[in-house]
């Protein structure tokens, strides 16, 4: 605070420090109950993903092709979660499960879906439009940005190699 | 009168009719039971939650009037303030309303800060009536400042929940409700909190300062007050601010926390406690000034702390300044 900028008596500024303050924030602040939340994700992301393996061993037994049973996989899962967003299951879910929930497909459907509901009331062009990829959209970016710089490597690896 | 940064009153303004609406889980909550509406569905019966949280407001207005028996023509000014970008829940509930309006942004102070301007007008003769209005809504806040209501994600133990409430003050020069002695004005704190998943942190200092400045100001200590109430620290900035304070050598043994009296935080997990304009107000009005009025309390400190954080600054990696507005309230009866 500088000083003689008011004629009035100034009141007491506290002794604090910012750098004081921020240990303290530290042993107050209860940290995220690392363990449960591990075993959370585990077990809830490990069951999706076990329910894609065994989506795939059905469309493989039910005669389609490796490519075919692997596209019809991902898109069952998206489309399940979509549903369970629509209903409001996933969210309860995820408030458990963490990255369980957030690291398998289904997390990147209901990016988009929850985004789509939200903000349906703005419209479908102005609402579900521009802002269903706002979450996702950034996976998109750096996720087509990542592929691209892999490929230019392989490629490179191959010419050298 | 001014005393550094408190407004002491020589003649205290007097809240004359107050009122608190809330949604599903503040009715479920402690103070459920308490409140003057709640709602059983948080759209109120709009098809947005935008217009939702107008309805609330328009409800706890309503109650007011009706509780003071009066209408919309006796009140000369409404100080009313929300969550919204650009205040947008006053603004739409103040178009059925036609009285002047004054907006006002405090984030989750706005109901202290709603509050002493109105007392602040009443007691300088400006207003005959003026009217404090503030409200919160859990869906219009999580879309405004966080992510859709169906996205999968989690909440960390510091994050806080937004109330869906509002609560209403009707205040005027004279009358036999719970009187208004002082106010103070906060000045913004930050201490370099940049976690926008733990305001109760952020605001912390900025309380302490402003309940240091106020009881210095006006020449008191925490022990002339039955409580001294803060709004929405919740439970890591409640342990911070009474932590604060110890060291300046002033420690609060009578401390409570709107944030933590809203919810019961065990099991309507709500991570650290509550928060929102709504929060404090719904507490002010069901909770604080009914105990004044009944003389189960005598004096006490209302300190509503806001974390004025923009999502634009936040995310160009600044930090978050805290405010706090403090208004000391005293039962009708004492002198």
């Amino acid at each position: 605070m500088e000083k003689g900028t008011s004629p009035r008596p100034r009141s007491r500024n506290m002794r604090l420090t910012p750098g004081e303050y921020s240990r303290m924030v530290g042993r107050a602040s209860p940290k995220s109950p690392l363990r449960r939340d591990v075993v959370w994700a585990f077990l809830v992301g490990g069951s999706i993903c076990l329910l894609g393996e065994w989506l795939r061993q059905a469309f493989l037994a039910a005669g389609h092709t490796l490519g075919d049973a692997a596209a019809l996989t991902s898109i069952t899962l998206i489309g399940l979660s979509a549903l369970c967003t629509a209903l409001g299951w996933y969210q309860k879910l995820a408030a458990k499960a963490g990255a369980g929930t957030l690291v398998p497909i289904t997390g990147f459907a209901n990016a988009v879906v929850s985004q789509a509901i939200e903000f349906k009331v703005e419209g479908l062009v102005t609402g579900v439009g521009a802002k269903m990829f706002v979450i996702a959209g950034p996976v998109i970016v750096y996720g087509t940005m990542a592929s691209w710089v892999w490929g230019l490597l392989y490629a490179a690896l191959r010419a050298w190699g | 009168m001014r005393k550094k940064d408190s407004i002491v009153f020589h003649r205290p303004p007097s809240v004359l009719a107050w009122a608190a609406v809330g949604g599903k889980k503040e009715a479920e909550g402690p103070l459920g039971n308490l409140l003057d509406a709640a709602t059983a569905d948080n759209t109120l019966g709009e098809t947005s939650w935008e217009t939702a949280e107008s309805d609330l407001q328009r409800r706890a207005v309503q109650l007011v009037l009706q509780k003071a028996a009066t209408g919309l023509a006796g009140v000369d000014l409404i100080f009313a303030g929300d969550l919204q970008a650009q205040c947008t829940a006053s603004a739409y509930t103040m178009r059925a309303l036609d009285v002047p309006f004054a907006g006002l942004y405090g984030a989750c102070s706005t109901m202290a800060e709603s509050l002493g301007m109105a007392a602040c007008f009443c007691a300088a003769g400006l207003a005959g009536k003026a009217m404090a209005l503030t409200s919160s809504h859990f869906c219009t806040a999580e879309r405004q400042f966080r992510t859709p209501l169906n996205y999968g994600g989690k909440r960390t133990p510091t994050a806080q929940w937004t109330a869906t409430a509002a609560g209403c003050c009707l205040l005027g020069a004279a009358g036999n409700g719970p009187r208004v002695n002082a106010v103070t004005f906060g000045r913004v704190r930050d201490y370099q909190v940049s976690d926008i998943n733990n305001m109760g942190a952020a605001m912390a200092p900025a309380a302490a300062q402003t309940l240091l400045n106020h009881m210095q100001a006006v020449g008191t200590t925490p022990a002339q007050y039955d409580s001294i109430y803060t709004g929405d620290l919740g439970q890591v900035g409640s342990a911070l601010l009474c932590e604060i304070l110890e060291r300046e050598g002033m420690p609060l043994p009578n401390h409570r926390d709107c944030g933590l009296m809203l919810y019961d935080r065990q099991n309507q997990q709500v991570k650290a406690g509550g928060s929102g304009c709504g929060c404090s107000a719904a507490v002010l009005c069901a909770h604080i000034l009914p105990g004044l009025a009944a003389g189960r309390e005598k004096r006490v400190l209302f300190a509503a702390t806001g974390a004025l954080m923009s999502q634009t600054l936040f995310l160009q990696g600044e930090s978050i300044p805290g405010i706090a507005h403090c208004v000391e309230l005293a039962s009708p009866e004492s002198s």
